[in-house]
């Protein structure tokens, strides 16, 4: 497990890599910001058991479910959280890979109802990718809450694609979402699916492309995020597009032609290959800043002033430090103290057992070695493994999940971000380390939540140095 | 003119302004700009951590942090 080469990446998407769908199968992508509940949307859809905290632990590659409705099977492949899928990190470049070329019949697009407006350029982005995208809007309860309020209806015309709001935590709207989701897996025809409009050069620049390669991709790929993408080219990705065209656009003499000739074109308008990424960017923030000003009510402007004050005194000069220090304590006092209970049951009755078995063993006049082996040996280490790491496992990390529900760990990576710089390191390494005091498996996993691939890389390497609680000290 | 050369770093917290410009390239200006922090955008500063960096922003409805090194490469305008 990890982020092997293996997990990530290109691999993802060959076939034999864990996504076998027969042709009756319904594949599902599920795209999402981080931390707007997908994996809680994902389990409740799947019924499969995963960690759906706030931060680490959560999908490394992309994890896959199944579930049935109107009697067909439906794949979800629940794929990386990002913001966006324009590739500048691994995460972006895997989910992007697989709603590009994994072929999913619908792509489900999990967004934060509190923040829509930040949300939305993943579902513009995907939707130039793929015309079937089907919108869940989760946290509806959080924005309840927040009293804030999202016209669904206007929404979805907006859009041109259907628009569900969930509030997966509480099982709501999942009916709701499976027969959407089965609605648009078998919906015939045109959809008139909204266009992000670029500004008059680049949309004059796209066209002239656009008409080049129409017939060559066969419906397979949008033609207008192909054009765009060979616009500004990004080596590995057209490679991938060629494999999965089985046509050479890259190489194509018309395309290169033409491709040359709008960027000439672009160029004579003041708009070169930064600039033209600038104002692609800038469109979509744009475009969803519009779609959520039109869509969304904030009754109360004021509704995050509360969370405002808590916050202040949480990541105050302070009371940031010594309220962490109390608080990350009190978890770790609760584990150590509150296992010592359950571990002392445990292994009083498996140590029980132990006995039970030799007189087992005793009584068949077992010879002494296979005793020593099997007894001794084999059921003895695993009865004190799973008395001394099961108790504090179990009482740590829903206490951790807890901090996570609650939002605190962000604020603790904030809190010491400036600490970790100073040793090239970054905040959030403070979460995968407490992590590691559980697991250090789990805070390896977690790791994928720093950005910068260095800061990543020595937050893996130094996860082993944190005693995980099967080598914790304990008195 | 002159108004644009503020960097993003030097406003206190309380204070909100218009992004002007980014003056970083690769990843980190694509992450910026995914964030949402193209020109024209209202950002307010939050606070600081408690030890002065990073410091939290509000934008577009959510609250990020930017460490110094990068706000101090963020230019803006209409400082409230």
């Amino acid at each position: 497990m990890g982020l092997t080469n293996k997990s990530t990446g290109k691999n993802v998407i060959k076939k034999d890599g864990g996504i076998q769908n027969s042709a009756n199968d319904i594949l599902i992508a599920l795209a999402g910001n981080p931390n707007v509940g997908k994996s809680t949307v994902f389990n409740a859809l799947t019924g499969m058991n995963q960690h759906t905290g706030n931060w680490p632990g959560k999908t490394v590659a992309t994890a896959e479910g199944n579930y049935l409705y109107e009697g067909k099977n439906h794949i979800v492949v629940d794929l990386p959280g990002t913001y966006s899928l324009m590739a500048s990190s691994q995460e972006e470049e895997v989910a992007r890979n697989f709603i590009c070329f994994g072929e999913p019949d619908v792509t489900v697009v999990v967004t934060d109802a509190t923040c829509l407006e930040r949300n939305l350029n993943l579902v513009l982005q995907s939707m130039e990718i793929r015309n079937n995208v089907v919108l869940c809007v989760n946290l509806l309860d959080e924005a309840k809450k927040k009293r804030i309020e999202v016209d669904f209806k206007k929404l979805s015309a907006v859009l041109g694609i259907p628009v569900v709001g969930t509030s997966a935590r509480n099982l709501q709207g999942l009916e709701e979402l499976k027969k959407t989701i089965w609605e648009e897996a078998n919906k015939k025809g045109k959809k008139k699916v909204l266009k992000v409009a670029y500004g008059k050069a680049i949309e004059e620049a796209i066209q002239g492309v656009e008409e080049e390669i129409l017939e060559k991709t066969e419906g397979k790929m949008e033609s207008r995020w192909l054009a765009l993408r060979l616009l500004d080219p990004d080596q590995s990705l057209i490679e991938e597009i060629e494999k999965f065209l089985h046509w050479k656009a890259g190489k194509d003499q018309a395309v290169i032609k033409k491709c040359e000739t709008a960027k000439a074109n672009l160029l004579c308008q003041g708009i070169d290959r930064i600039k033209l990424r600038d104002e692609i960017v800038s469109s979509l923030v744009k475009t969803a800043e519009k779609i959520a000003r039109d869509t969304v009510t904030i009754q109360n402007k004021n509704y995050d002033q509360r969370d405002r004050k808590i916050d202040r005194i949480l990541t105050s000069k302070r009371f940031g430090i010594p309220i962490m220090i109390l608080l990350l304590g009190l978890v770790f006092w609760i584990t150590i103290t509150g296992s010592n209970y359950p571990s002392r049951y445990l292994a009083n009755v498996l140590f029980w057992f132990q006995d039970r078995l030799t007189e087992l063993f005793r009584y068949l006049h077992a010879p002494d070695w296979l005793h020593g082996f099997l007894v001794l040996g084999v059921y003895r280490t695993l009865a004190s493994v799973v008395s001394v790491m099961l108790p504090p496992m179990a009482i740590f990390f829903p206490l951790f999940t807890l901090l996570e529900d609650l939002g605190y760990l962000p604020r603790v990576a904030f809190n010491l971000d400036h600490y970790f710089k100073r040793a090239c390191a970054c905040g959030k390494q403070a979460l995968t380390m407490a992590m590691g005091f559980g697991c250090n498996a789990a805070g390896v996993i977690g790791c994928r939540i720093i950005d910068s691939p260095r800061e990543r890389l020595i937050a893996v390497l130094t996860n082993n140095f944190v005693p995980c609680n099967g080598r914790f000290p304990l008195p | 003119m002159e108004q644009n050369n503020i960097s993003l770093n030097s406003l206190k917290p309380g204070q909100s302004a218009r992004i002007k410009t980014l003056e970083c390239e690769g990843t980190i200006r694509r992450k910026l700009l995914d964030l949402g922090l193209v020109e024209d955008t209202v950002i307010e500063v939050i606070q600081k951590s408690p030890a002065g960096d990073p410091t939290a922003y509000f934008v577009r409805g959510a609250v990020i942090a930017i460490r110094e090194e990068e706000s101090s490469h963020i230019f803006v305008s209409e400082v409230k």
